[in-house]
């Protein structure tokens, strides 16, 4: 092969390549932030284990029987004034819907586009009460429907509700959902609510018990909210174990068969869902829209301003941004935003082991005791220096609140038994008794050492501008801060052969959201046990990663775990947080909100904490 | 040259293998997870999530899944998404529509416009023409399209409202009125690709007809008396066309890798974004089959563009 002429193409080729690879590496690093945000959803929850509280008994109480009809009594009044009827309801996701089988899915974009078609038993309301959907109301102790002895749970179902394929649902598409997600190789995302079930068994058609393998405190596990949506069992029944994402059943995950006031039209994963009316709902004559379209893609900030400015769409999802660029857009008249719901607690870890690299392969083992972090007085310093009031004003503005505690939902768990006021002489006076002194006002020392704190978080404009913060506030009472920021991929992804994971924390501070599952923090709170510390033993892969261990802490936990009194169960979480929080143990900063942008003229949307931000879109009007 | 085209097809082969094994080897060794979304979520523990890269196949080590992803691309299947759990060529024909539409488009536009002004700005070297559009084309060569994007999209779209910024993929076209919608939305991405891929195309169309003009038989075509337009169009412009036409054959490929940049910002959901993506949510398959299909293709465009290359210019021989 011989060609004459021959340089010119090839440098033409390798101007096209270039021309290629260009954009492609400056879009790694834009998109990044786009997709990194989701990190820590407490939003994609719903309970994983055990009950809520004061939440679960009393309010499940006074909701039940203004629950019951709970779609159509918000429906009825807005009836009343004449909603304008049919059109779209235009819906804006900047993660793109993936799948439409909750129980397949990969995060919570896909869980809210499963709730417009499908229905638990009962979901949570922006008040983090249960409301029933398919449940003919809620089973508590007082109407016999919750085991006084914590054993099981029975529910009744609504009668005469009917799949949008026209057949009946029953008592088995409940249990049908149940074997599917219990058979481990389904992979069920959400088979924690399932874990555990003994069985389920229908009493008649229309109601269902459920038996626990042991007696647990929180009846609301399983087919509750989000993760407890329910499957046509004639639509999924060859789909249990391998087959769950072969053939036919690849096709209907993206189209399953619902309940809801909305059926699937037409879906093009990664872009646009459409949905239509549901003739078969239940209340039919009180759905406002003649279709739903939920459009993926793009970016938080044109999100908002397709909504606050050009008026395109009518909802947009999660606009976290910072607060510089979404005031602006949100003092738009056309809009308002529905913040609220928390996403989660935006903290500040510290290491109780020591993160040296000089220490090799003992590195942040826990028999390592951090040098200074240890002494309650500097973790305490630390907490006081840090300006939580500058990082909203300045950072989150409608997208936070400063929080002393580390958990603030339900409401009535936050607890009101902490101060967390900024006090710069306090702290400094705190560093002095614990010999860490300066001489010049610059950083401290302590035996030739000086006071430096490692600091790492994920690569995101915000957290940068909140590194930046608490690096000034520390530098005023004399601890130097080092920044690291990585990757979300790597800090969350938590690969055991990578150094920057959050399970490893190979530095001192780190900052990072989290919450709990749902109503019942039992899980989350087993995050600061001694049994979780994360170390090499456990492949880092415990829960722990501050690797705090007190014998005290665990035995309240221990005492809470086995806790059946809601009213026992409350103080004791707020007793647990307390006991965090007094020793300074995790420095909580700001409880982030989902904000949700929505036109002026559409009513209904709320925030939502434990549930789908569209939870309730039945019953959206405009 | 039949034989020469065979020779160039199974040199593709091991191309096109080392290809798939050095992205399939980046992908597997670079970090990330699939099921990255769930980390940190209590709701998602550890065994949860593991069950989870059991059933995408992510608990055999990486080269047994390449040599089983090998495998079943050579009966023709690209396998299934990690995020919609169903096949990846479906995702693809979803997409390539929006993409054809949008950067296909462009690129026509983008051709159609660079020819016709290198032309000109050749001919007519240092005119007030010529330095216009040199000014133009080294902006639009500068300028980054993300760049151009948003002011586009601030000025026309948010300011004017003249444009949407949210791209429908759901226009079905069957009337005027539609079809003015799609059009309407297709103004903005498109403008963007064009600006950037006139300015390069124009730079090389004018390069391309001054190194031709000054040459011998030009002149003579001159001295036997033809008339200007005819010694420019027949006899210039065919011989400099002949690295143009090449350029443009090997850009096609870029046509089906989608525009990534100005995809996302304008929700175009073609293929570059579902390339950027799938890359973000470690996607594998997505990635392996987009890539592929991009490697193939461009593999593909360069020996089309030599073979053009003998076509258009009797100089060139192959053996």
């Amino acid at each position: 092969m011989r060609i004459l002429m021959k340089s010119p193409k090839r440098t033409i080729a390798s101007a096209l390549m270039m021309a290629l690879v260009v954009p492609v590496l400056a879009a790694c690093g834009g998109g990044a932030p786009a997709t990194a945000p989701t990190t820590a959803p407490a939003a994609t929850t719903a309970p994983a284990a055990t009950t809520a509280p004061a939440a679960t008994t009393a309010p499940a109480a006074t909701a039940a029987p203004a629950a019951t009809e709970a779609p159509a009594a918000t429906a009825a009044p807005t009836e009343a004034a004449m909603p304008a009827k049919g059109g779209t309801l235009k819906i804006l996701y900047w993660q793109a819907i993936t799948i439409l089988n909750p129980h397949q899915s990969t995060g919570t974009k896909d869980f809210d586009g499963a709730t417009v078609v499908l229905e638990s038993l009962a979901r949570y309301s922006e008040k983090d009460e249960l409301v029933p959907y398919l449940a003919e109301e809620i089973p508590t102790l007082a109407n016999g429907g919750v085991a006084a002895d914590g054993s099981s749970v029975t529910w009744k179902l609504k009668k005469g509700v009917k799949w949008s394929d026209g057949t009946d649902f029953t008592a088995d598409d409940v249990i049908f959902t149940w074997k599917y997600c219990a058979d481990a190789k389904t992979a069920c995302a959400t088979s924690a609510n399932f874990s555990s079930i003994k069985s389920v068994d229908a009493v008649d058609p229309t109601t269902i018990k459920i038996t626990w393998t042991e007696p647990t405190a929180n009846p609301y596990v399983a087919f509750v909210g989000q993760q407890g949506m329910i499957l046509q069992k004639k639509q999924f029944g060859a789909c249990i174990g391998e087959a769950a994402i072969t053939g036919d059943c690849a096709t209907a995950n993206l189209k399953p068969i619902g309940t809801g006031a909305y059926m699937i039209k037409d879906f093009k994963p990664g872009d646009v869902v459409v949905y239509e009316k549901n003739p078969a709902y239940r209340d039919a004559a009180n759905v406002a829209f003649d279709g739903v379209e939920i459009k993926g893609g793009g970016d938080a900030t044109s999100a908002a301003r397709a909504v606050c400015e050009t008026g395109e769409v009518d909802f947009a999802w999660n606009l976290q941004i910072p607060k510089a660029v979404l005031e602006p857009i949100l003092k738009s008249d056309k809009c308002y935003s529905v913040a609220g719901g928390s996403f989660g607690v935006e903290r500040l870890d510290l290491n109780f082991a020591n993160p040296d690299p000089a220490l090799g392969e003992k590195r942040s083992e826990p028999d390592q005791p951090h040098p200074f972090l240890t002494d309650p007085k500097v973790r305490m310093a630390i907490n006081m220096a840090v300006d939580r009031a500058s990082l909203v004003e300045q950072l989150y503005g409608p997208t936070g609140a400063p929080t002393c505690n580390i958990l603030v939902v339900p409401a009535p768990l936050d607890s009101k038994n902490t101060k967390c006021d900024r006090d710069v002489e306090g702290a400094k006076k705190l560093l002095d008794e614990a010999g860490w002194v300066s001489t010049d006002g610059g950083t401290r020392m302590k035996d030739g050492k000086k006071l430096v704190i490692s600091y790492q978080t994920t690569i995101n404009t915000l957290r940068q501008g909140e590194q930046a913060i608490v690096k000034s506030n520390l530098a005023e009472v004399g601890i130097e801060v080092q920044l690291r920021a990585i990757d979300a991929g790597v800090f969350f992804g938590g690969d055991p052969g990578l150094p920057d994971t959050l399970n490893k924390f190979y530095a001192d501070m780190q900052m990072y959201t989290n919450g709990p599952e749902g109503p019942d923090p039992t899980a989350y709170f087993e995050g600061w046990t001694c049994a979780q510390v994360s170390s090499s033993k456990n492949q880092w892969k415990g829960n722990n990663a501050g690797r705090y261990c007190s014998k005290e802490y665990d035995t309240l936990y221990a005492g809470y775990k086995k806790e059946l009194d809601p009213a026992k169960r409350a103080t004791t979480a707020i007793a647990l947080n307390d006991a965090l929080i007094k020793d300074n143990v995790i420095i909580p900063l700001v409880n982030r909100f989902t904000p949700n942008g929505v036109i002026k003229s559409l009513k209904g949307p709320t925030y939502n904490t434990f549930d789908s931000s569209l939870w309730n879109i039945a019953t959206w009007t405009r | 040259m039949s034989q020469y085209i065979i020779r160039r097809l199974l040199i593709a082969i091991p191309t096109l293998l080392v290809i798939s094994f050095v992205v399939f080897a980046v992908l597997a060794l670079a970090p990330g997870d699939p099921m990255a979304q769930f980390a940190k979520n209590p709701a998602v523990p550890q065994e949860v999530r593991d069950r989870m890269r059991t059933q995408l196949g992510l608990d055999q080590p990486w080269p047994i899944r390449y040599v089983r992803w090998l495998g079943a691309v050579g009966k023709g299947d690209f396998g299934f998404s990690f995020s919609t759990k169903g096949p990846v060529t479906n995702l693809i024909w979803q997409r390539l529509p929006q993409t054809i539409q949008v950067v296909g488009l462009a690129y026509i536009i983008a051709i159609l416009l660079a020819i016709p002004i290198g032309i000109v700005s050749a001919v007519k070297q240092y005119s007030i023409f010529d330095q216009v559009a040199t000014i133009f084309s080294f902006i639009g060569f500068s300028v980054p399209s993300f760049f151009t994007g948003l002011l586009l999209m601030l000025v026309f779209a948010i300011n004017f409202k003249w444009f949407p910024i949210v791209y429908s993929s759901t226009i079905e076209i069957n009337s005027l009125a539609t079809l003015g919608q799609q059009a309407r939305q297709m103004v903005l991405p498109i403008t963007v690709l064009v600006v950037q891929q006139t300015a390069a195309l124009t730079r090389f169309m004018r390069s391309s007809m001054l190194d031709t003009l000054p040459l011998d038989y030009v002149r003579t075509a001159r001295a036997k008396g033809l008339a200007d337009i005819a010694v420019v169009m027949r006899h210039v412009l065919t011989n400099s066309l002949i690295p143009v036409v090449t350029l443009i054959a090997l850009g096609i490929p870029t046509i089906f890798a989608g525009a990534i940049i100005t995809e996302n910002l304008y929700r175009v959901n073609g293929l570059g974004q579902l390339l950027i993506t799938s890359i973000n949510n470690s996607d594998t398959p997505v990635v392996m089959a987009l890539t592929f299909i991009f490697a193939f293709l461009t593999v593909l465009f360069n020996l089309v563009a030599d073979i053009m290359y003998g076509v258009l210019d009797p100089r060139v021989r192959y053996s």
